[in-house]
């Protein structure tokens, strides 16, 4: 294929809506993905916020059923890590890493990633520190962990990992949390979750893998040590947007800037989902994203 | 469609990695985990690319308790690369594809 009319870079739920919106329109679509399509949903055990499914259903079933929909309504996916955007034509190229692909509008659809302490902890990733407690949980069997976080993922995955771990600290740098209040009602009425309120994590040390982690009280001062064979970090994320830098407008810590159409600063470039600046980050606001970019992806091809 | 990749138990990998002129991989994964099932695929693909220069090997860790003990694994998905009974690399999490691509290359 010469020149598509709209490329769209990340399969998770965003950008297979818009891949699958494109589809449904006909236009000349093609959805690249650098490792499997889902994205962060991927990692999440159970989502019962997702309408539709009112018994909840697993992170993965509810990727490979979006990525089913998405394939049957004749979405091209393609597997390639995108290396750069060129935006200085009229017809655009994302460039990968053995070839360019010229189209004529783009969906940034690249998602985020877990944001990292910064305390020494990648000597540990794998071995003890981890980012996803419905892939690792099980490891800790009667375990002692540590999560970090007071956020929505923090409080949802800490009550997961209690299936398993005999005892969850919950290391939160307020007194209060984030979470939705239906996680926190959850989350205080768990007699295994202890938190550690005011806190933050300084450090980690152990042979193998975590043994040890290093607390720091905020108000007091105060330094403790937890023995805690796991430390589960859910602080925020990161964009990815390391391959766009410079090329669309973003706030000062990276997430794309868009107008109500989705749209950046470069015309017939879209972003969407966990990518751009947005005050709420879900599965079902991606998807409302996604179709709003393919849509107005559509017109702004048809009046090129 | 996984006929390509080996599905290994305790007392296999043992006798694997002693006699195994390839080099390997091990890919550790798990029924609950999302990010395995989904990263099956591409582990499949490569297998058919790479599989006459390496040995493509998958355990299931609920079921095999001793061999991701022994390698220390505490994550899931982790591949690990093994040459010459040792292992060489090791990654952990979802990657790119193409970076998967690469560190087969570097073992063979």
């Amino acid at each position: 294929m010469s020149e598509y009319d709209l490329v769209i870079i990340g399969a998770g739920p965003g950008g297979l809506t818009a891949g699958l919106y494109a589809a449904r329109a006909r236009m000349n679509v093609l959805l690249i993905e650098k490792a499997a399509p889902g994205g962060q949903v991927l990692v999440t055990d159970w989502i019962e916020n997702y309408p539709g499914f009112p018994e909840g259903i697993s992170g993965f079933d509810l990727a490979e059923k979006i990525k089913d929909q998405a394939l049957t309504l004749g979405l091209d996916i393609e597997t390639a890590e995108v290396q750069g955007l060129d935006l200085s034509g009229k017809i655009k190229e994302v460039i990968l890493k053995e070839k360019r692909i010229k189209t004529k509008s783009v969906i940034i659809a690249s998602g985020a990633s877990p944001k990292k302490l910064g305390v020494g902890e990648d000597k540990f990733m794998g071995k003890g520190v981890s980012f996803c407690g419905t892939c690792d949980g099980p490891f800790f069997k009667d375990k002692v962990v540590v999560a970090v976080g007071g956020g929505d993922t923090a409080i949802q995955e800490s009550i997961f990992l209690t299936r398993f771990a005999k005892k969850v600290y919950i290391v939160h740098r307020r007194d209060e949390l984030r979470a939705t209040k239906i996680l926190q009602e959850r989350a205080f009425a768990n007699d295994k979750i202890e938190f550690l309120w005011d806190s933050v994590v300084t450090g980690m040390d152990g042979f193998f893998g975590v043994e040890k982690i290093h607390l720091k009280n905020l108000k007091t001062g105060d330094k403790s040590e937890i023995e805690a064979n796991g430390c589960f970090i859910w602080i925020g994320i990161l964009p990815n947007t390391e391959f766009i830098k410079g090329v669309v407008k973003t706030d000062e810590s990276g997430f794309i800037l868009v107008d109500t159409q989705m749209q950046t600063n470069v015309p017939g470039v879209f972003a969407i989902g966990d990518v751009r600046d947005t005050p709420l980050r879900q599965i079902a606001t991606a998807v409302g994203d996604g179709a709003v970019a393919a849509f107005c992806a559509e017109h702004y091809v048809e009046n090129l | 469609m996984a006929e390509n990749v080996i599905h290994l138990n305790d007392e296999d990998f043992d006798e694997l990695l002693k006699t195994s002129e390839k080099p390997i991989l091990v890919d550790f994964w798990a029924p609950w985990c999302g990010p395995c099932k989904a990263t099956e695929p591409i582990i499949e693909a490569l297998a058919s690319e790479f599989g006459d220069q390496m040995t493509f090997t998958k355990v299931n860790v609920d079921d095999n308790p001793i061999s991701p003990s022994k390698h220390n694994v505490q994550a899931i998905p982790t591949l690990l690369f093994i040459k010459d009974g040792a292992v060489v690399n090791q990654i952990t999490g979802m990657v790119a594809k193409e970076k998967l691509e690469e560190a087969i290359k570097s073992v063979l």
